[in-house]
């Protein structure tokens, strides 16, 4: 089933895949047809990716690829690595009971969202462009294995990470020396704004979604609870005299006929609503990952920039001691200086793609969420409705039978 | 329903005819001292109640009206209103969806009692109210510190039934008064169904709080009361008026009080069925004829425990044998009825605990959204943050509103679902009368097994007697004395056969009518439920399709 959000989270980039011979470039993604494999502790399910481009450097019209949950999160870590800045598309959870690792909810669940994911790269108009997309939508099985072992473990432990423990332990102990305290993060108001902003967003959103799936286990356990009291009644109605006997069994099967409607408004909630919310959940923890990025990069400008400092304060000792040494040292102060101006162009460039990305969050939230209210409203209504028709449908041969 | 109302006077004869029975039996005996007081009532006796009851002339017979509905008259506001919020969720205030505008039993101010349902075709009313716990101090024990209190209630009645001394009246009763009525009910009304009195509930009274419990209490007295006056018979009863209307000490006794005043003295019962002295008059056959209870029938109730167990052995073909075939079927159809009630009463139960575990859900969901709301608005940086919470609030609002209604909504269920529970109740009466009928027909082939064995002794000792030339002036003595009790004897058999046909009659009566009115009550149950459900269905429609057709502009994104 191609679900709704394909088109939803189409930006101007991406055109109805039923025009391919338009001029304008387009490129449609949907992951369908979750298929287990495999067997016992190795077993896992396979997703059919389907690309639809006219693009050149992809093989057009249509592509087909069979891709498994890690390649995804291969997809999203190399993005994540390349794409500083950039709000990377959140992935579904690793599933951790194991129980519900294959059931049709569970699958159905994640097939929706890792659909949603590739959409969102494609519909992104600088993620769209990289490399490890296309490598991703089309590359074959063995091509997306091999790179997807080689990967495995960068994204998890940088060796730059034991230099940058050194080089911590480095500066605070120069801290102490020089008797200064360098605020190692950036402290502009309207950052410390946002960063407050993301870290309670995710609070209240968390809170929102528990409470919708709260609410979607209680319209199972009430569908669940109105079907035994219909069966009891039922049975009621088997000791009474015919027509009042009959008016319990219509009553039976009435409450039999709402359970079953509750149980798909049940369904319907958890796959249009509490997944939103969910969604909206994974997104602000993408950005608190993006966050922990900027705040990297200003550290290491930060300390390149002391460190410079100290070069300087070298450099100027060595020229009034006339030391050999100079030569060198200006060479490494050439270096350092070519350093820290790549690490403040990374780091404005972080700065300057997160404001963007804000703004653009912002208005794709308002309309996510617009929509999920939309659907969470339509659902609740559609069940009311259902619900009081089915009853009222019963009150004639109410009133017939009480009137006899 | 005229057929309701003549049956019900044919019941009324039927009591009365019986009462009149016993009356005159009384008299019978009264050959020597003391005329023993009436059973039923310390005053006058009952050639004071009419036979039969006019209705025609009833004045107040239309004002049943305004008092059965005077929720439906007046539309607004609606009795439960001031529970629920103010002005902004107007638009989820609701009136009870009820045709049968039955009122929330205690909500309501308890000086105003309402009607019950179902039995209003007939034009009186018996109207009563249970209210204002008093405690009061023990007497006997009040000089002793740590002396025994009690509360009291009061207990207020609006009549238009001629036999009660006026139309508005109050009493206060405690506990243990209502405890002799129903004993005494009991007594007076075997084979029917009568309501089941509350609990003594000793434990609970321990465990509660003491407001809590008084509170249940009062309660529980007043349904129980109501049921009371609800019944056909037990409303017209002696024992019932008293207890309404009379004031100050309850001029009813416990039953075995009764009979251990009538039994005082010489006589004792067990002496008298073994043709002991026979003191005439002091004992009333019809105490004879009811089934032992009680310490004073100590005796008897070994025989006709030795009785009911030879029946069950089938060594004596008992002399009446339960062999209403109808009856059988009918006993059997209740017992299949009781078993469906009581698993039906669970399922609702756990329906009524789903709902709300719904409504809660929804509305918590309700109150994280209007957070999360307030939280957008106040860190808003972006319009688009701004649309964002409006659409939000919207759902919030709804949310909140939804769960008001689901908690109205199982207000309403559990009233009407509470007839299931009410009927377990009524099956327990039920068995009750069939007890009656049973242990009723007990003493008779006790009775009659008494006889068959004194008849048996009798003539054994005229064959001994017979023997002796002249006659033996001893054993001659001895088979008067045993003529003596056998006529005693078959006179109380008698008595037991007629308490058992009546009791018979009864059953049957009763079992019809209960046939009748729970039709009657189910079917309203079932509407009740059934228009409930899909009232607030339909309430919760609108509120959800109103964000829905706010948020609709989403949706035109999509192609």
């Amino acid at each position: 089933m191609i679900p709704t959000q394909l088109q939803r989270s189409g930006s101007g980039s991406t055109q109805s895949p039923r025009s391919p011979s338009s001029q304008e470039p387009f490129l449609s993604v949907s992951v369908i047809d979750p298929a287990k494999m495999g067997n016992g502790v190795q077993a896992y399910i396979s997703y059919k990716v389907i690309t639809k481009t006219n693009l050149p450097d992809y093989q057009g019209p249509e592509k087909i690829v069979i891709r498994r949950y890690s390649d995804f999160v291969w997809l999203r870590d190399r993005l994540f690595e390349k794409y500083k800045g950039i709000f990377i598309p959140p992935l579904p959870e690793k599933s951790t009971v194991e129980k519900f690792r294959f059931t049709a909810e569970f699958i159905e669940m994640r097939r929706q969202a890792l659909d949603i994911f590739v959409n969102r790269i494609a519909s992104h108009h600088i993620l769209q462009q990289s490399e490890d997309l296309r490598i991703f939508l089309q590359a074959d099985e063995q091509t997306m294995e091999r790179a997807r072992s080689q990967e495995i473990g960068i994204f998890k432990k940088k060796p730059a990470d034991l230099m940058q423990i050194f080089k911590d332990v480095q500066s605070k102990v120069s801290d102490v020396v020089l008797g200064k305290e360098k605020p190692v993060e950036e402290s502009t108001p309207e950052y410390e704004k946002l960063k407050r902003y993301i870290f309670e967003l995710e609070d209240h959103l968390a809170e929102a979604q528990k409470h919708a799936y709260r609410l979607v286990k209680r319209h199972r356990e009430l569908g669940q609870s109105l079907s035994e009291f219909g069966k009891a009644v039922k049975l009621l109605g088997t000791c009474e005299d015919n027509a009042l006997g009959k008016v319990f069994s219509e009553v039976g099967d009435k409450a039999e006929i709402v359970s079953v409607k509750m149980q798909r408004e049940a369904h319907h909630l958890l796959m249009n609503f509490e997944e939103s919310l969910k969604d909206y959940v994974r997104a602000v923890q993408s950005i608190k990952a993006t966050i922990a990025e900027r705040a990297n990069a200003f550290k290491q400008q930060c300390e390149l920039a002391e460190t410079i400092k100290f070069k300087e304060i070298d450099l100027n000792k060595l020229r009034l001691t006339r030391s050999e040494k100079l030569a060198d040292a200006e060479r490494e102060y050439d270096v350092l200086k070519a350093d820290g101006e790549e690490a403040t162009r990374r780091f404005e460039a972080i700065v300057q793609l997160m404001n963007e990305e804000i703004v653009r969050f912002q208005e794709q939230k308002t309309l996510d969420m617009g929509l999920a209210f939309h659907e969470f409203a339509k659902g609740q209504a559609h069940l009311a409705n259902g619900i009081a028709e089915a009853w009222r449908s019963l009150l004639p041969k109410l009133e017939a039978c009480a009137s006899s | 329903m005229m057929g309701y109302e003549s049956h019900q006077g044919l019941e009324q004869a039927h009591l009365y005819a019986s009462k009149e029975e016993m009356e005159s039996l009384v008299l019978n005996d009264d050959a020597a001292a003391a005329v023993p007081p009436h059973p039923l009532s310390s005053s006058p006796p009952l050639a004071q109640i009419p036979t039969n009851h006019d209705s025609d002339t009833d004045p107040l017979r239309s004002s049943p009206s305004p008092l059965l509905h005077p929720q439906s008259q007046t539309q607004n506001p609606d009795p439960h209103s001031f529970i629920l919020e103010p002005p902004s969720y107007a638009d989820a205030v609701f009136r009870s969806f009820d045709a049968s505008s039955e009122i929330n039993g205690h909500d309501l101010s308890t000086s105003s009692p309402s009607p019950s349902s179902s039995s209003y075709s007939s034009s009186d009313f018996l109207k009563i109210s249970v209210s204002d716990p008093q405690k009061e101090q023990d007497l006997a024990t009040s000089l002793v510190p740590g002396g025994t209190s009690y509360f009291t209630y009061l207990i207020i009645t609006r009549t238009n039934i001629p036999e009660f001394n006026g139309t508005e009246f109050s009493v206060r009763r405690r506990f243990r008064d209502v405890v002799t009525l129903s004993d005494r009910l009991s007594e007076a009304y075997r084979g029917f169904i009568i309501p089941i009195r509350p609990d003594k509930s000793v434990v609970e009274s321990q465990v509660m709080q003491t407001q809590d419990f008084v509170e249940q209490r009062r309660a529980a007295l007043e349904k129980y009361l109501r049921r009371l006056a609800k019944h056909p018979a037990i409303r017209r009863s002696e024992e019932l008026r008293l207890f309404l209307e009379s004031q100050g000490k309850l001029p009813l006794m416990k039953p075995t009080d009764v009979a251990s005043r009538m039994l005082d003295g010489a006589v004792k019962l067990p002496k008298q069925l073994f043709g002991g002295e026979v003191v005439a008059g002091v004992v009333d056959v019809n105490e004879v004829a009811q089934p032992a209870k009680g310490g004073k029938d100590l005796l008897r109730l070994f025989k006709e425990l030795k009785q009911s167990v030879t029946n069950d052995w089938g060594a004596t073909k008992p002399a009446l044998v339960e062999e209403d075939k109808e009856f059988m079927e009918r006993k059997d159809k209740l017992q299949e009825l009781e078993q469906q009630l009581s698993n039906v009463s669970q399922q609702a139960e756990e329906l009524v605990k789903a709902q709300q575990d719904i409504g809660e859900t929804v509305g918590q969901l309700g109150l994280a959204l209007v957070k999360l709301t307030k939280f957008e608005t106040e860190e808003a940086v972006y319009d688009s943050q701004r649309v964002r919470a409006a659409d939000m609030k919207n759902v919030a609002t709804a949310a909140v509103k939804a769960s008001r209604l689901y908690r109205e909504l199982n207000s309403q269920t559990v009233k009407h679902l509470d007839k299931l529970h009410e009927y377990l109740g009524v099956m327990l009466a039920v068995n009750n009368a069939f007890s009656d009928r049973s242990n009723a027909l007990l003493t008779v082939q006790t009775l009659v097994s008494e006889l068959s064995s004194l008849n048996s002794r009798i003539e054994k000792l005229e064959v001994a007697s017979s023997k002796i030339f002249g006659g033996d002036r001893a054993r001659i003595r001895k088979i008067e004395e045993l003529r003596e009790t056998v006529r005693a004897t078959e006179d109380a058999k008698t008595c037991a056969i007629a308490e058992y046909k009546r009791i018979k009659e009864n059953n049957r009566n009763e079992l019809d009518r209960l046939d009748r009115e729970r039709r009657e009550d189910f079917l309203s149950m079932l509407k009740g439920f059934i228009v409930n459900q899909a009232g607030y269905a339909e309430k919760m429609a609108s509120v959800w399709e109103t964000v829905a057709e706010e948020t609709s502009g989403y949706v035109k994104r999509t192609s």
